[in-house]
């Protein structure tokens, strides 16, 4: 198979400007005539959905909440970057351009990412105009902060419910559209398939989840914004009904899957604390600002923080990269926690946690500039763990937290399927192998404001369009195929609860292909996770009915792809034979622990090809060209 | 800790439902309230039996997805904090807990402890948005806006559209909420061309729907786990009088 991404040449400054003035328009008066499905309503679905909608085309949104307003981009902290250079610090777009390539080690398109940085900017002038309440400066001008261990100030935000604000930002741009009749809604309704017609995307199979009616849904074009599948693992800082369905259904249907094993895990989230843990939850990474990490010296040390002296505690992060200290990039921080968890020095239960240190910053700066720093944070871990973190130092521990991989999409974001749309966290594209902080949202926005709108246009203008209804063969074959899922499902009257199955698969996918992968431990989870299938489809209990609101079956189908997904995840991992960003594999580091690129064999995307479940799938790879920013070993030392 | 739950079971929209009483051994103080809720379903699916329903998502007290009566309070006795973020802790061994949906009107019952809240997004369509197209914006640094402004618009804005402030009133006036977007929203520049029109059209589709009046209990500020103050209640009735006596807001 032929990848073509449609990169445009010419100096990369141009590419974005010169491929909107090449890409064909819609007359005004004939974008009324072309319908688009947008299946998300987080910042990606939502931005879309509005925007396609203001310029008169007629879109329907769907999303399995209940309102467009609670989509997981509620929940980012931190902020949103910029290369505003309102702080007059030296940043620019081609900086925001070289840190996101950096920080992505290099596995991420040029093109794609210099335009991420060019946009970056005018949606901060988009969310200002929407209402967004951006934090200010007593001169009423726009605050920023620095981020990420990025070392200029290019952050936004709004205390610390960036995502929130900027998700009902979009959110009432949606409803905006909704009442002037040019978007329809559907709510509670979950995307089970994706019906392709000669070739092209041409509608989705959803089921009600309320009346549990599954119907087929026609349009020109469909858009997937459906977020992320960092829920592979049972447990990450992901919402609960976060999963990878709607992507993965597309990949069954043609669309190629790119780089799934490029999983971030984020270093500051607290510890688990039992075995009935349902999710794990992140703490701001701001907190490494003030905090430092440590664990003891020793073994198995049992003694309370604050019977260990000074001479007896590690602050390993700062004995090993002097330079950026308890700032180091997210994938650093992240594995050398393992690693000294995994030495044995692990503190809090099961070993499984470090601790973040705030007595050296309260005493240096008092325990009320802390609290106006971090107040609500240290609020939030008191009403988690019980315990005070301005007494006893915070445990935290790494979690999975944000899928770099996804849909592989071309330079329109358009898949590998003719009119198969792809954006946000649900895509692969800008993010390489590592994302930086605050640049999820960035992204979200970027292609759902200032991308799609464009690419769609030039994908309906080329022509080819033929009517389609939801008589087709194909539209009710996919009707077909999902009621049949279902009842399969609800009859199965084994023993084990959908939830059961998730969570050992989750275990198998944290320990093998988690934190840290090696060729042995890869190939055991291709093993272990065909059996725990074969016992899925025999062992399962679903209690109801279809035609009800039935969670449990909600939640059975959308395991039901995690374990044919996971295996796809393993896959990858095993074929990189190098360790780049959130994708280490131990046998290839170097003398001293750190990652190991292999640029000369793996400066690639690996966009996969589905060829039946429990098949090896069929790997494309399209390579990656740097003309812009050298390749460079990274380093925080 | 060993519990006992008092659950409001009803199996559809047309079921009259009724509190079912179960009891739960062995329950971890560092449960979060919602997980204790996932172990009670595991063993009801293990006895062959429903699972309780009820609405959840992010469990880090911001998608605004849960919501429950947890004995007689909206998310429970602790405030400021959403159900999912209530932990087993608050509770001690031998408690009995009621939990029941939210009751209003305007938010129907689907099943058990899950509610439809359509409702809300309705209010917002009459007018909760500043009618900006995309591109349209100029730059974000040419409206200053003072630190004050953005401060209180912050505060309103931070509502997670839960509907606790609902299940809360004695009323089921959604006040609070509709007040909220409306009091964002009224403290920007930006949001002043439409003052008048989003006041009025906002409270009458509130009415439209089925929510009751606000007749001063401040059970609602009581209950928001966001702590959205009912001084923009106030604010909203003015911008309200002055808009349906054709006046500007």
């Amino acid at each position: 198979m032929e990848l073509n991404s449609a990169l445009p040449g010419g100096p990369i400054q141009q590419r974005w400007d010169k491929h909107r003035a090449e890409l064909k328009l819609v007359n005004p008066a004939n974008k009324r005539k072309f319908s688009v499905i947008v299946v998300g309503t987080g910042l990606a679905g939502a931005s879309a959905s509005a925007t396609l909608a203001e310029l008169g085309y007629n879109v329907q949104a769907f999303t399995y909440h209940d309102s467009a307003r609670r989509a997981h981009s509620i929940a980012a902290q931190g902020g949103i970057n910029a290369a505003k250079n309102y702080q007059n610090d030296g940043d620019s777009v081609w900086r925001l351009f070289y840190d996101t390539v950096k920080g992505g080690d290099f596995r991420a398109r040029e093109s794609n990412v210099y335009r991420l940085a060019q946009v970056s900017v005018n949606i901060i002038d988009q969310c200002v105009a929407q209402g967004v309440p951006f934090a200010r400066e007593y001169g009423g001008y726009l605050s920023n902060r620095s981020f990420g261990g990025a070392q200029v100030s290019r952050t936004f935000y709004a205390r610390g419910q960036t995502g929130q604000q900027l998700l009902l930002g979009a959110y009432q741009a949606l409803m905006r559209q909704v009442g002037l009749g040019k978007v329809k809604l559907h709510n509670k309704q979950e995307m089970m398939d994706l019906i392709v017609i000669d070739g092209r995307a041409r509608g989705i199979v959803t089921r009600d989840m309320v009346t549990g009616v599954v119907r087929s849904h026609m349009a020109d074009a469909v858009i997937l914004a459906t977020g992320g599948y960092g829920n592979v693992f049972y447990l990450s800082t992901n919402a609960k009904a976060c999963n990878v369905t709607a992507t993965y259904r597309a990949h069954k249907r043609g669309a190629l899957f790119a780089n799934p094993c490029y999983t971030q895990i984020h270093p500051t989230c607290i510890p688990q604390s039992g075995d009935y843990q349902s999710k794990l939850t992140l703490m701001s990474e701001s907190l490494r600002n003030d905090g430092r990490i440590w664990v003891p010296k020793s073994k198995g040390d049992q003694r309370s923080p604050d019977q260990i002296p000074e001479s007896d505690r590690d602050y390993y992060l700062e004995r090993k990269y002097p330079s950026f200290g308890n700032l180091s990039p997210r994938d650093i921080a992240s594995r050398a926690a393992k690693e000294v968890c995994d030495e044995g020095r692990g503190v809090g239960p099961g070993g499984l946690g470090v601790y973040l240190d705030f007595s050296d910053a309260i005493r240096r700066l008092g325990e009320k500039v802390i609290a106006d720093r971090y107040g609500n944070l240290f609020e939030m871990y008191e009403r988690i763990t019980g315990e005070n973190p301005y007494k006893v130092p915070m445990r935290i521990y790494p979690a999975v937290h944000y899928t770099m991989g996804g849909l592989w999409v071309d330079y329109n974001l358009m898949s590998n399927v003719p009119g198969l749309f792809v954006l946000g966290e649900a895509n692969f594209s800008d993010h390489g192998a590592n994302r930086l902080g605050a640049s999820a949202l960035m992204q979200g926005l970027a292609d759902g404001y200032f991308v799609i709108p464009y690419t769609i246009g030039g994908y309906f203008a080329q022509g080819g369009l033929t009517a389609v209804n939801a008589e087709s063969a194909e539209a009710r074959q996919a009707v077909k195929d999902a009621e049949q899922k279902i009842q399969t499902l609800l009859s199965i009257g084994g023993k084990r609860s959908p939830t059961s199955f998730h969570r050992e698969l989750g275990k198998i996918m944290w320990d093998k292909c988690g934190m840290a992968r090696n060729e042995a431990g890869l190939k055991e989870a291709l093993t272990r996770i065909p059996e725990l299938r074969e016992e899925f489809w025999q062992n399962l209990v679903v209690p109801g009915t279809g035609t009800e609101l039935n969670q449990s079956l909600e939640l059975g189908l959308r395991v039901a792809d995690f374990l044919e997904f996971a295996e796809l995840m393993c896959y990858d991992a095993l074929q990189r034979n190098e360790s780049c960003g959130g994708h280490f594999r131990e046998e290839y580091q170097t003398e001293d622990g750190e990652a190991k690129r292999n640029d000369e064999d793996y400066c690639y995307v690996a966009a996969w090809e589905h060829t039946g479940v429990g098949k090896t799938p069929t790997l494309h790879k399209e390579s990656l060209t740097f003309e812009n920013v050298q390749l460079a070993t990274r380093s925080y030392k | 800790m060993n519990l006992r739950l008092h659950i409001w079971r009803q199996a559809g929209p047309d079921d009259m439902g009724m509190l079912k009483t179960y009891d739960i051994a062995n329950v971890s103080e560092h449960m979060s309230f919602l997980e204790m809720l996932d172990v009670l379903n595991e063993e009801l699916i293990a006895k062959g039996e429903n699972p309780v329903a009820f609405d959840h998502d992010c469990r880090e007290g911001i998608c605004g997805t849960c919501g429950m009566v947890i004995n007689g309070r909206p998310h429970g006795p602790l405030a400021r904090t959403t159900a999912c973020q209530l932990h087993m802790r608050t509770f001690k061994d031998g408690d009995e807990i009621y939990i029941e949906p939210w009751r209003a009107k305007a938010f129907p019952v689907l099943r058990d402890l899950v509610v439809d809240r359509g409702s809300f997004d309705r209010i917002i369509q009459k007018g909760g948005f500043i009618s900006v197209n995309t591109g349209n914006a100029q730059d974000g640094n040419t409206l200053p806006i003072g630190k004050p402004d953005a401060d209180r618009a912050m505060d309103a804005a931070a509502c997670i559209g839960c509907g606790a402030c609902v299940a809360a009133c004695p009323n089921s006036s959604a006040m609070l909420f509709t007040a909220a977007k409306i009091g964002h929203l009224a403290s920007l520049p930006q949001g002043q061309a439409e003052r008048s029109s989003r006041a009025l059209d906002m409270v009458l589709q509130m009415d439209t729907e089925g929510f009751g009046a606000c007749t001063n209990h401040y059970e609602c500020e009581a209950a928001c786990p966001k702590g959205i103050s009912a001084e923009f209640i106030a604010q909203m009735n003015r911008d309200f009088v002055a808009s349906a006596l054709g006046g500007k807001a």
